[in-house]
């Protein structure tokens, strides 16, 4: 069972004040932290859960600056065993498309079973990578999966629904399935795997060994391209209590017995 | 004339409110590009979902196959591909839903039609689609324009748009044969499955408390369930707790959860993502605490408070046992 795992660094910004820079289109990123994309981080445990159980090679992928290491740092220390590392400056302002198409010209010339991937990136959300990267490579996909189950050339899985449901859904092998959070419990990274990932080389493509032109990569090659940034208008604003935690929890109190519920 | 489609989306015998509200959108963007308003609907014995739909658009593409039964990516696909390449549309919108980004990403491609997903808001100038979307858990918008097309695609956001009721467009239904002629082999609907029921239910609670990512440890929630029962309330989550087991799923609130409507819901270290805030926002009283003064979990709570959350709670169990006597 090879497995190729495509994965992004992105800066954690759920609880994180973030601020838009000033060329107004994309966020500050100084002061940020970045770490694997969330969603990947769940494929990256189910990619190693999978290759514990049936064997096989675990190839994490990323398309990033020299920043993105640490990411494929992370995979080899959990258990990938390569790691590649797509890297050009003309990649810069490459939308979820350009991404996908970029991943599809190194992936389609690796041995592979399955590739994982997060249902959707932190940063911009368009959730869209991993069945682009299974049309372009004209395989099955399944996207948003909470459960996977390998019977031989059939990837039985269920996919989440809204509102708690679940689909449960068969795709024939090779196919993409792209991972929704909580299907697992991601692991620690162990000292061990930390030293041994250190030892371990990042293989770096560019523009040209990926075999692609500069008009078919980012911006220009894009669908989509942000024009403006902008913090989001607010229809209704809380009314803020102030105080000291003894004068606030004083308030919320006198604030609720006023409306009955105490 | 060229038309703006709407896919709809139905499930288990019912159309899906995000349908009703793509066409409210279509409809205004009909209007503007001087565009004609299509439904197209997929299935298996659904006339009656054709005749609904026929009251909110001038057209609907009734497509009826066994192998549509099921919503299924690879089916969908090969309808649409030779729907859309045959009509042009300006724009097809289908649902940012998990039907959706299954759908949409890959028949953008082979329609080579430039895709805009989870879309909050979209706008004609000319021929040139701007829309906006939300980055970074919905703490900033951004103005994106797509690449200039003769036909695009778009995924809209569920409750973005209102739910038309009563439009009486008088449609016409128009029957489409389905073009699908061989087997669909590659991907294969099995069963829904829903999720064994839980011992609470949090949706009948009259008092909620909330907890999001800021609790930060799985061993927190115990003195936060004290403030609760203090409360009479119940202990209810966003999805990152339930994610890291922390709390079983009947707890989570929110798109992929429950919706709730208690009395009271305090929510704690929770920043207001929109899946969440779908399934709290009609409580009648929400007091918000976070860290980040611009979390959008302030845009719908009622009272905000900025601080550790840790600070707060002690303090505010004993004021409520306090007052309770």
């Amino acid at each position: 069972m090879d497995i190729i795992l495509c994965v992004k660094h992105v800066p954690e910004t759920a609880e994180a004040e973030i601020k838009i820079d000033s060329t107004g289109k994309t966020v500050e990123k100084s002061g940020l932290v970045f770490d694997i994309n969330e969603w990947d981080d769940y494929a990256l445990e189910e990619a190693v859960l999978l290759k514990e159980e049936f064997g096989g090679n675990v190839t994490a992928i990323t398309v990033g600056s020299e920043d993105s290491d640490a990411v494929l740092r992370k995979c080899l220390a959990r258990g990938a065993d390569d790691a590649i590392r797509l890297t050009d400056r003309k990649f810069e302002g490459s939308d979820g498309y350009v991404i996908a198409k970029i991943l599809s010209k190194v992936v389609k010339d690796l041995p592979f079973n399955l590739i994982l991937t997060g249902a959707q990136a932190g940063d911009d959300g368009y959730a869209v990578v991993g069945p682009i990267l299974a049309e372009l490579l004209g395989i099955p996909h399944a996207s948003m999966v909470k459960k996977i189950e390998l019977n031989g050339e059939i990837a039985k899985v269920n996919r989440e629904l809204e509102g708690g449901l679940e689909e449960i859904v068969e795709v024939k092998l090779p196919a993409v399935l792209t991972i929704q959070t909580g299907i697992n419990e991601p692991r620690y990274v162990s000292i061990m795997g930390t030293r041994k990932a250190m030892k371990k080389e990042v293989k770096v493509l560019g523009l040209a060994e990926v075999g692609l032109s500069e008009n078919e990569v980012g911006e220009a090659g894009s669908w989509i391209k942000t024009e403006k940034m902008y913090v989001p208008p607010v229809e209704k604003q809380a009314e803020f209590l102030e105080g000291s935690p003894e004068e606030i929890a004083g308030k919320v109190a006198e604030l609720l017995k006023a409306k009955g519920l105490i | 004339m060229k038309e703006i489609l709407v896919l709809a989306e139905h499930r288990q015998g019912q159309i899906r409110d995000v349908t009703f509200e793509m066409l409210t959108k279509g409809r205004e963007l009909a209007g503007k590009t001087n565009t004609e308003l299509t439904a197209v609907l997929l299935g298996k014995d659904i006339e009656n979902h054709a005749k609904t739909l026929s009251d909110h658009a001038k057209k609907v593409l009734l497509v009826e196959d066994p192998k549509l039964e099921n919503f299924n990516s690879e089916a969908y696909h090969r309808v649409l591909f030779n729907i859309i390449r045959e009509r042009k549309p300006l724009l097809t919108l289908i649902g940012h839903t998990s039907f959706g980004v299954d759908l949409a990403p890959g028949l953008a491609v082979s329609l080579n039609a430039p895709l805009a997903t989870d879309c909050i808001d979209l706008e004609f100038d000319g021929e040139t689609l701007t829309v906006t979307r939300q980055m970074y858990g919905g703490k900033v918008n951004v103005k994106a324009v797509l690449r200039k097309a003769e036909s695009y695609i778009a995924t809209v956001r569920q409750a973005t748009f209102p739910f038309e009721k009563e439009t009486s467009m008088n449609g016409q239904i128009v029957k489409v044969p389905s073009s699908i002629s061989e087997e669909i082999t590659k991907k294969r609907f099995v069963e829904y499955v829903l999720p064994p029921p839980g011992g609470v239910d949090i949706t009948a609670a009259e008092v909620l408390v909330g907890v999001g990512r800021g609790i930060k440890d799985g061993g927190n929630i115990p003195q936060i369930e004290e403030l609760a029962k203090a409360l009479g309330g119940a202990l209810a989550c966003s999805r990152p707790i339930v994610d890291k087991g922390w709390l079983p799923n009947d707890r989570q609130v929110g798109s992929s959860g429950k919706t709730v409507k208690p009395k009271l819901y305090i929510s704690l270290g929770i920043s207001g993502a929109f899946q969440h805030v779908l399934g709290m926002k009609s409580s009648d009283l929400i007091i918000a605490v976070n860290k980040d003064p611009k979390a959008p979990i302030f845009g719908v709570a009622d009272y905000g408070v900025v601080e550790d959350l840790f600070k707060i709670i002690a303090p505010l169990k004993s004021k409520i046992l306090e007052l309770r006597g």
